[in-house]
């Protein structure tokens, strides 16, 4: 396809012109009177837009030629470049994907004719978002980067309180608030530091400093807790689970599916700027990525807010990338090649993995929220019935989250483990093969979140009445969520492909590990891999096919539900969500927590009591909430400054410039 | 050389197909000579499942095709897991580099369907049967990967044909402190994974004490008859990889290898049958204990031989 646009048009222009159409996709709709078409156009714009920027992109990762643009814009930051090298490229991908996947399902679950207040404002972020993330990708001036690093997390603010009558939702958007402005804090120290390292605001370019620099480490610790806020890395992960479940789905899926990714491609890049990383850097990432991974799972397991579970698990998937990042890293470090190279195209694969089924599943939870009315799920159960296409699609979803075969979560997973099984037979990082028991223990308790999450939502019979009639959601809806199961069916059964696509990227981030006898070589056991797919799935159909055969012969009833005997069983002495996961809990108390409120029975005829189960936060609760309630008190007196008066505040302003220039002289 | 490949291949399929319901037929005549009874004939589970792929079906109302999935994915994916696993002394059909952690996944999808196969039917005690499941098999997951590092730290192979069958009598003597770790740790996952006692009771009659049992109280006919016949293939293959472990011997000769095999797995059968005769089924609060001994146990082994 993009064979056709080769020689019409520069790959670089055309990904830039889709992203500024993306941004600009909610504009028209801010204007019309009447709602619908606004949202209509919007959607029409952004897939079209991706559809001509993922061709750009994939031509732009495999040409391994960069093309670089420079914008005019006056400011005494120094030149302002935009780069799409391979590794941008790479990023790019999931941002154009999701964001029109996202688009087209908004116009089904979030119709402008019912949400008059909230859809053009809805809309114009939505685009304003998914635009500054694409042009995030291509900046290399520090400063440029900085203001649309903002652009990008003020827009997910402004999705995320759309539904701010609701108190919980300002209670997250202030959360997220304060996170991603921490993080931004870094930020400006990493860039200061930067400059003051290279002299100018550029990024610098790849391999060109030294990590044995003074600077350099701090310039790392900067990146590392400004970027991984963003991305979710514990301990900084405070803000995600309530942004994610509180934002609209089809927001909750660009944020969780790429916004995420942003933080992560910030550490990939500064990563480049040094060649000589020291050991303590890769050993740091591979400890908090697999930190981040077990709690992250653990704490899904425990939840029984849909939306929740899905964020929490967010948490775990970018430890997991992480943890391939830290390999590649010790790779580096080591002058280990297999090691690199299996790091990085495990961590790669993930992020586009990632980015495939983590969408699917916040949709799915669009469509679900709209068929039960809430997020609670024990309050769910048998929609399964009333939306079979939904329930199917999830459920591809469901399993590739899991990492389990024949699904692209095992691919990227299954390259992690070659990782870290292949320092076995040397002396040295040997203790690196200690993580596959951890990540299989991930594994385990992403199989009980997604069996809890899947089965307490769609098996079973309704446990409220509010669940008990559910609709199938539309093709609006629906269409976004085939697509995406399709993807990851394809990287499942034909990983060698998605392979070929990871390794431009691998190859641009350390040019010594693209060895061709590497990519060939794993390309061979990836390619077995897809085999014994196939041969599942035939295995699969031959013992259907057996069994329908056996079940012609027989004779075929239905009856209800055998209860042992008792056949008076009401839908709420199923077993829920919180009864699933509660051996689970007590196993992992200690990681898990739960807030369990038991019923005091006395006497013979005891009262009616009510018992609960919460999930609790206890970073968030017992460490993050009182050191800043601490802050509010110590900074009180900045109240005073906060007036509201518009021209007291450009007074600030001039106060503060006239006075950093007097220093200057 | 291509010609022994091929028939090695034919009777490691042929097998995997015929001898599993054998080892349950063992395993309960043992503990019938136990309790004093004469006990079902060897060949009673045959009889069983042929019985049972007969028999019409009654499905609950209540559920839906992911009800009938389960029955299925549990034996495809038993069935490929078997495929990847050598028996005896030979190579399995199908080998490549990092299969064993495919190997680990597969059981991961077909327990993740059977589990939501128990709970399509919305009964309590199904959904008690997988919350078990899942919480169990969770724990004993991090024991096999334990046991795969240190045999493909012996083996220097990263394939489970090249690390079980490197297995023999001269490492068995170089490095037996760690393989007797290994042999506990692996016999306990043994038993847990295919609900033997003392984790779980296939033959109780109160269905709150079950783990698998219960979960395909709902499986009537012909699916049951495949759910047992999955079950005895996932005793089977897991057998065969515990037997590698503990009674390595080979003679060199393919043949006698393959004799050697089938009766090392019938002596499997035996002790089975032996350790659920002498124990009780323990208390569900003691089970996710004894798998985390087993996981140290295993992890042990670890340390010493990466040390």
């Amino acid at each position: 396809m993009y064979s056709a646009l080769q020689g019409v048009l520069d790959p670089a222009i055309v990904a830039l012109v889709a992203s500024l159409v993306i941004g600009c996709a909610g504009i028209p709709g801010l204007f019309l009177r009447k709602p619908g078409p606004g949202q209509i156009l919007a959607a029409v714009a952004n897939i079209l837009a991706a559809m001509a920027g993922i061709p750009a992109s994939l031509q732009l990762l495999f040409n391994k030629t960069t093309t670089t643009y420079l914008l005019q814009w006056n400011l005494p930051f120094g030149p302002c470049e935009l780069v799409i090298d391979p590794l941008s490229a790479f990023f790019l991908l999931p941002v154009f994907l999701v964001s029109a996947a996202g688009s087209l399902f908004a116009v089904g679950y979030w119709p402008a004719a019912e949400h008059r207040d909230t859809e053009r404002g809805l809309t114009f972020f939505y685009g304003l978002l998914a635009s500054s993330m694409a042009i995030l990708l291509m900046a290399r001036n520090g400063v440029f980067f900085i203001m649309v690093w903002e652009i990008m997390a003020l827009s997910a603010y402004f999705l995320l309180v759309t539904e701010h009558e609701r108190e919980e939702v300002r209670r997250a958007g202030i959360v997220y608030l304060i996170a991603t402005h921490t993080g931004t804090a870094a930020l400006f120290v990493y860039f200061s530091l930067l400059a003051a390292q290279t002299g100018s605001f550029m990024l610098p370019a790849s391999g060109s400093l030294s990590a044995l620099s003074p600077l350099a480490s701090l310039i790392a610790l900067a990146a590392f807790i400004g970027f991984g806020a963003k991305a979710g890395i514990m301990p900084l992960h405070v803000w995600l689970p309530s942004a994610h479940a509180n934002a609209p789905s089809h927001v909750s899926a660009v944020m969780s599916g790429v916004m995420l990714k942003m933080g992560l491609y910030g550490i990939f890049r500064t990563l480049t700027f040094f060649y000589d990383p020291p050991l303590l850097w890769g050993g740091v990432l591979t400890v908090a990525g697999i930190l981040s991974a077990l709690l992250g799972i653990a704490f899904a397991v425990a939840q029984r807010d849909l939306k929740r579970l899905l964020a929490c698990s967010s948490i775990e998937n970018i430890g997991i990338i992480t943890t391939g990042l830290g390999v590649a890293l010790l790779g580096v470090s080591s002058h280990n090649n297999v090691l690199m190279y299996l790091g990085m195209a495990g961590a790669l694969l993930h992020i586009l993995n990632h980015s495939f089924f983590k969408p699917l599943l916040f949709l799915g939870s669009g469509a679900i929220i709209h068929a039960a009315g809430t997020r609670e799920m024990n309050l769910m159960g048998g929609l399964g019935k009333g939306m079979p296409r939904t329930a199917l699609l999830f459920l591809v979803g469901s399993v590739a989250i899991c990492g389990i075969p024949p699904s692209n979560g095992f691919v990227s997973e299954f390259l992690l483990y070659l990782g870290f099984f292949s320092q076995l037979k040397a002396n040295s990082l040997v203790y690196l093969v200690c993580l596959a028991p951890v990540l299989a223990l991930v594994g385990g308790l992403a199989v009980i979140a997604f069996s809890k999450l899947y089965s307490s939502v769609f098996l079973g019979t309704p446990r409220s009445p509010g669940a008990a009639h559910p609709h199938e959601a539309g093709v609006a809806m629906l269409a976004p969520m085939a697509f995406f199961a399709l993807l990851c069916l394809l990287v499942g059964v034909a990983p060698q492909l998605a392979l070929r696509l990871v390794s431009p990227a691998v190859a641009s981030f350390y040019p010594q590990s693209a060895s061709s006898l590497l990519s060939s070589e794993y390309g061979d056991i990836l390619g077995r891999l897809s085999l014994l797919g196939v041969l599942l799935l035939t295995t699969a159909v031959v013992v259907t096919l057996f069994w329908r055969w056996r079940l012609g012969k027989g004779t075929v009833s239905s009856a209800s539900t055998w209860g042992c005997g008792y056949q008076r069983g009401t839908s709420r002495i199923q077993y829920g969500a919180t009864s699933f996961s509660e051996l689970a809990v007590s196993v992992f108390n200690g990681i898990m927590r739960q807030r369990i409120v038991r019923p005091t029975l006395t006497g013979l005829f005891p009262p009616v009591e009510r018992c609960s189960d919460v999930p609790t936060e206890t970073l968030l609760e017992r460490i993050f909430a009182p050191f800043f309630a601490l802050a509010g008190i110590l900074f009180g007196f900045l109240h005073r400054l906060q007036h509201g008066l518009m021209h007291i505040y450009m007074l600030y302003i001039f106060a503060t410039l006239f006075i950093l220039m007097l220093w200057a002289h | 050389m291509m010609n022994s490949t091929i028939t090695n291949c034919t009777i490691h399929i042929l097998l995997a197909l015929v001898m599993p319901p054998l080892l349950l037929g063992i395993i309960g005549k043992t503990k019938a000579k136990f309790a004093g009874r004469v006990g079902a004939p060897f060949l009673q589970p045959y009889h069983d499942i042929i019985r049972l792929l007969q028999k019409g079906s009654v499905f609950s109302t209540t559920t839906s095709w992911v009800f009938r999935a389960g029955p299925i994915v549990a034996l495809a994916t038993t069935a490929v897991a078997a495929l990847l696993v050598p028996f005896g002394a030979h190579h399995s059909p199908i080998s490549f580099n990092g299969d064993m952690i495919l190997y680990a996944y597969l059981f991961a999808l077909g327990r993740f369907f059977t589990m939501a196969a128990a709970l399509d039917t919305g009964s309590s005690f199904e959904g008690m049967g997988s919350a078990r499941e899942a919480t169990f098999s969770c724990l004993a997951e991090p024991t096999l990967f334990f046991a795969l590092i240190t045999l493909s730290r012996l083996s220097g192979s990263y394939s489970l044909s090249g690390m079980l069958v490197n297995i023999n009598l001269s490492v068995w003597i170089h490095t037996s402190a760690a393989l007797l770790l290994l042999v506990g740790g692996m016999f306990i996952v043994l038993l847990a994974e295919n609900c033997r006692i003392p984790f779980d009771d296939p033959n109780t009659h109160l269905e709150l004490t079950m783990i698998h049992e219960v979960m395909v109280l709902d499986h009537s006919g012909p699916a049951l008859g495949i759910i047992q016949y999955a079950a005895a293939l996932k005793l089977f293959v897991l057998g065969a990889f515990f037997v590698h472990l503990a009674l390595p011997y080979s003679t060199g000769n393919p043949l006698l290898d393959w004799g050697l095999f089938i009766i090392s797995m019938l002596e499997l059968a035996v002790v089975i049958g032996v350790v659920e005769s002498v124990m009780a089924r323990l208390r569900l609060i003691r089970i996710p204990q004894l798998l985390v001994a087993a996981t140290i146990l295993a992890a042990f082994s670890t340390l010493l031989v990466i040390r």
